[in-house]
């Protein structure tokens, strides 16, 4: 297990490394001046062009620039941003958010996905499979952002139900309607894993013993045919975790929640490079973490996973 | 596996019954490939045959816009129409601008479906060529093919986008060509892990030894006998990331980084709308619809592959 757990984590290095790189590379060393894409076409003062470029090391040469950057983000020292805010402050303040925002969706997704392609998997063919199948295709080819317009106007504005817009107080319950459109996206995706599983499982040996010595109801299904069922919802659901930051960016701005998402948004269309490295690394960090907590799961979720060799 | 489900029913006690197939079998029968089976089975299907049609009617929307509609989308474009309600001419109303919703909808999908197209043959050639020659060649190849497409993967595809969209030569060339670029530069790790697998599953296969033994150079092997058996997650896979490639398409336009203001499409028509969302929804709503329709007929037509191909849905019709 702890020998895993290393060999992971030694091998998540190359993948934080290429992606920083990546999109630090693309920032800083393709064509452009980062310094001339934040004033426009305002001219500073010499002294203040001169005072960034050297504080982000824009006149080194890109390797240096890199490493400076790395260190800086691996001792979280993050710096300011371009107007002088200091980013790790800001992170510290808007990070919460949107974790907040990304757990309800996740919580939303996997409790309404797994219900629902639960029932439907055991009464597969059923009037209610077949409905559920039909309205999750129709989820999936909507768009997040028209979802997020249709709830905001449909239960924000007519009904009333929910606030229409978050604003600067974000606390879970003012985040239900952009989680639950956050989440509804997947949603459709968690309940079809689940249902393909369970039809699988319905008929695997160890459910049939299960059933023959006289199990039923809920311990046979939950215990016996949904855990057995729960390791490609898993999967996918940390796989996931990815999408739900790229839908964040848009379902932040629609419901004008103070997270990440918006930020990064943001710092792209005014052209903050470093903002937009620190927040895109900080982002793949959580995924790539995400990603290692779920084949940890694998183990507890069916005990025939050992992890050493 | 074939050979081991026929022998389940030949195998009889010889002395009770005569050795005859238990289910009536055709011996004669002349054996169907992977492909023609699926293809017998796709064309009874609802789903494929629903699906198809509504794909062959947006290819003629694509083709020939002017069957559907005889109003110029930019043209005669008045403010003082400017989100009026339908009137006879003008089936869906107006958009903000004066300009004909119905009309700049079938215009549109051009745009749309272009993206989608070109993003999803970007994908299939990173991604067919990585996965193909990172499962037959393994070794170093494999270790460094892998830990590229996780870099890729842990890029979420609209993030990723979001940087490479404001880099200045993407800016300032915003073009159909662009927007598909990124996205297929982005996007293709999936395609990549599910062409790795199968290739690693046909390579150990009687055939490529055959193939190899009989002197076919390792290249040619891959490419005439691995390849075009592993096709088939591919095929079931290029229509549902083509969906996907057109919603990520709009959402790219909508946060005004896809396609330019001069192409018509279905994303710069749902954000042009947006700020109208609360007094004239249905200005955003129609392109909307347009999409989600688009995208439903791609994913429905993969599902329907994906029961086709899927070997499990193919043991189970065997045996009934």
């Amino acid at each position: 297990m702890i020998r895993y757990l290393l060999r992971r984590l030694l091998q998540t290095i190359p993948v934080l490394i290429g992606t920083t790189l990546l999109v630090y590379y693309m920032v800083f060393a393709l064509p452009g001046d980062p310094i001339a894409a934040l004033f426009r076409d305002k001219q500073p003062p010499q002294s203040v062009i001169d005072d960034l470029r050297n504080q982000y090391h824009l006149d080194e040469p890109f390797w240096i620039q890199y490493g400076a950057f790395l260190v800086n983000l691996l001792t979280l020292n993050l710096g300011n941003d371009f107007t002088q805010q200091p980013v790790a402050s800001t992170l510290a303040r808007i990070f919460p958010v949107t974790a907040m925002l990304a757990v309800e969706a996740l919580i939303i997704q996997a409790v309404f996905g797994v219900t629902f392609g639960l029932i439907a998997g055991l009464r597969r063919g059923r009037v209610f499979d077949s409905t559920v199948l039909v309205v999750s295709l129709i989820v999936i080819a909507i768009p997040t952002f028209v979802l997020g317009f249709v709830f905001q106007l449909v239960f924000g504005v007519r009904l009333g139900w929910a606030k229409p817009t978050v604003g600067a107080n974000a606390d879970w319950a003012a985040l239900v309607l952009p989680a639950t459109v956050l989440g509804l996206a997947s949603f459709a995706y968690v309940l079809r894993l689940t249902r393909a599983s369970v039809i699988e499982n319905k008929k695997a040996d160890y459910v049939l013993t299960a059933s023959a010595k006289g199990l039923s109801g809920p311990r046979l299904v939950l215990t016996h045919i949904l855990r057995n069922s729960m390791i490609p919802v898993v999967t996918y659901l940390g796989a996931n975790l990815g999408s739900l930051m790229g839908g964040a960016v848009v379902i932040e701005g629609i419901f004008n929640v103070p997270g990440v998402g918006n930020k990064l948004y943001q710092a792209v269309l005014r052209g903050e490079g470093p903002t937009v490295v620190i927040i895109v690394s900080v982002l793949v960090l959580v995924f790539v973490v995400a990603n290692l907590l779920v084949d940890l799961l694998y183990a507890w979720l069916d005990p025939r996973i050992r992890y050493d060799k | 596996m074939t050979s081991d489900h026929d022998a389940q029913h030949f195998v009889a006690p010889r002395e009770e019954i005569p050795l005859l197939p238990a289910d009536p079998l055709n011996v004669e029968a002349t054996h169907r490939s992977l492909w023609a089976d699926a293809w017998w089975k796709l064309r009874r299907r609802p789903l494929f045959i629903i699906s198809s049609l509504m794909i062959l009617m947006i290819i003629v929307v694509v083709l020939f816009p002017g069957l559907f509609t005889q109003t110029p989308p930019n043209e005669n474009c008045h403010l003082a129409n400017s989100a009026g309600p339908p009137v006879p001419g003008h089936p869906l109303g107006f958009t903000f601008q004066g300009c004909d919703v119905y009309s700049r909808i079938i215009h549109g999908t051009q745009a749309s479906v272009a993206v989608g197209l070109l993003s999803v043959s970007g994908v299939l050639v990173i991604g067919v060529t990585f996965g193909a020659v990172s499962g037959y060649y393994g070794g170093w190849i494999d270790a460094v093919l892998a830990r590229l497409s996780d870099i890729f993967f842990a890029l979420p595809l609209v993030l990723g986008a979001l940087v490479v969209a404001q880099l200045p030569p993407v800016r300032e060339n915003k073009s159909v060509w662009t927007v598909a670029l990124v996205i297929s530069l982005l996007g293709w790790p999936q395609m990549a892990r599910i062409t790795r697998g199968a290739v690693l599953e046909v390579s150990n296969a009687e055939f490529v030894t055959a193939a190899k033994s009989l002197g076919v150079s390792k290249f040619g092997t891959l490419a005439r006998h691995v390849l075009p058996n592993c096709m088939a997650p591919v095929v079931v896979l290029a229509p549902l990331e083509l969906g996907t490639f057109i919603v990520t398409e709009a959402t790219l336009s909508f946060l005004g980084i896809g396609l330019p203001q001069s192409v018509m499409s279905w994303g710069q028509d749902i954000a042009a709308a947006q700020h109208l969302v609360r007094t004239d929804p249905m200005i955003l709503i129609y392109p909307a619809v347009a999409l989600s329709i688009t995208v439903l007929s791609f994913i429905m037509l993969g599902d329907a592959l994906r029961d086709a191909f899927h070997p499990n849905s193919r043991r189970r019709s065997r045996k009934r």
